[in-house]
């Protein structure tokens, strides 16, 4: 395999704390971000997404301080995205240690931004973030911490995020975040058709075993989960882990997931 | 991480205290244009120019590593022209396929010939790429080290005294830390 598919952790920033939710509501405590951050930065995850959902709402991310602080012990790559309205907040998230900021909401509200940002910072230096409400037949774009609908298919969300320079699309079924009962493979193969940049699946991961089925099957070039890296079981009792890498190279090779059928 | 090398780095954009460098890491996030218009709005260009000449080693870093080059596809900016060749833009068409642009995530680095920079890092070390054009070193001797992303592409440079990585030590965690170990102890 020549570019590794990535396994990455994504997690959330409340009010300074990390956290994790269930289909976007009833955060539970995690831990501290540096503690967790430094723990996962041992493991030497692939990659690492942290994501503020108070700032996603609030429109004003938390001080660059504090996000530069998350990022002073970590040495591998990291993504920031919540409540980013401008240039010059962008521009802070780079120069406080992060390699990528994750746009949302901007894209609707102020796509000229993202567009500036894609032209100044690079392609792979934005990623969108796309957060789908609903199944089969229903699926809607929302922004705003799952408050506003777009009036656009995810598939034509993404088109117009790459329109606008993004250089990669996170992808998360709002309704599977958090619950574990596997990813939505239709919606993360249609984003992946659409596009030729970069899809990452998020939302549902609930086994090892499921990480890879977005790549094999889905055309995903990465994959996210939270609960399954900060959590022991579905009780939510937390536990920061993530699989050894020798179990990432079997699980993403072909031959031996035969086995593995998607959950629906 | 230069610090947990127990390095003491001083990050500057001023040519005085850049001049003064006993050794210079060049980073750079973003296009190549833009790149070059701040090394050049911070009087920087030719201050590299000179400690290049003077034997100081340098190391550029992501797009850091495509300044040193004469030219890019990405934009219209001269480059800094201390290697020569040119930046193109990954292809889509590889043997393999079409692979997605830009390259992100973990590769691996074969290498084409010994240096001191990848002294002791062995072909299991994986580095973390971000990018969507590549360098393309006219003389095959500057060539130091390939890597793949559906076709092969030239990933780590040596001339001399400037080299320059495609990916970002600083953030491939215990392979990184041993290239930049390399280059704080080594030269």
């Amino acid at each position: 395999m020549q570019v590794e598919p990535r396994v990455i952790p994504v997690l959330l920033i409340a009010d300074g704390r990390f956290v994790k939710t269930r289909r976007f509501s009833d955060p539970v405590y995690v831990g501290d971000p540096v503690n967790v951050l430094s723990i996962f930065n041992e493991f030497v995850v692939d990659e690492i997404i942290t994501l503020d959902i108070v700032a996603a709402k609030s429109r004003v991310p938390q001080s660059f301080d504090l996000l530069q602080h998350y990022a002073e012990e970590c040495f591998i790559p990291l993504a920031y995205g919540g409540g980013l309205t401008s240039m010059e907040q962008i521009g802070e998230v780079f120069r406080s240690g992060y390699e990528k900021v994750v746009v949302n909401s901007l894209l609707a509200d102020r796509p000229g931004i993202v567009e500036s940002a894609a032209s100044l910072y690079g392609s792979q230096a934005v990623v969108a973030s796309i957060d789908v409400r609903g199944g089969r037949d229903a699926r809607k774009v929302v922004i705003h911490g799952n408050g506003d609908v777009v009036a656009d298919s995810p598939a034509g969300w993404a088109r117009r995020a790459v329109d606008l320079g993004v250089g990669e699309i996170l992808v998360t079924s709002v309704d599977r975040e958090g619950t574990g009962i596997g990813f939505d493979l239709e919606l993360v193969a249609e984003v992946a058709e659409a596009v030729d940049v970069p899809v990452i699946a998020h939302g549902g991961a609930g086994q090892r075993t499921e990480l890879a089925l977005p790549v094999l099957e889905s055309g995903a070039s990465a994959v996210a989960a939270g609960s399954l890296f900060v959590f022991q079981s579905q009780e939510r009792g937390v536990l920061i882990n993530y699989p050894p890498r020798s179990q990432i190279e079997r699980l993403f090779r072909p031959t031996d997931r035969a086995h593995v059928e998607p959950r629906e | 991480m230069c610090r947990r090398l127990g390095d003491t780095p001083v990050v500057s954009g001023d040519p005085g205290t850049v001049a003064s460098a006993d050794k210079l890491l060049l980073p750079g996030v973003g296009a190549f244009d833009a790149g070059m218009a701040s090394l050049h709005g911070s009087g920087l260009v030719e201050v590299l120019r000179l400690l290049a000449n003077e034997g100081v080693p340098i190391l550029g870093i992501c797009l850091g590593m495509q300044l040193l080059f004469d030219s890019s596809e990405e934009g219209v900016a001269a480059g800094l022209g201390l290697i020569p060749g040119v930046v193109r833009r990954l292809p889509v068409d590889s043997p393999v396929g079409p692979v997605r642009i830009p390259h992100m995530g973990w590769s691996r680095l074969e290498h084409c010939r010994p240096h001191g920079l990848t002294e002791g890092i062995g072909e299991e070390a994986r580095f973390y790429f971000v990018h969507s054009y590549v360098v393309v070193p006219y003389d095959d001797g500057d060539i130091m080290g390939v890597s793949t992303h559906g076709s092969r592409f030239v990933s780590a440079v040596a001339r001399e005294n400037v080299l320059g990585v495609q990916f970002h030590p600083e953030k491939s965690h215990r392979y990184g830390k041993a290239l930049l170990g390399n280059f704080l102890r080594g030269f």
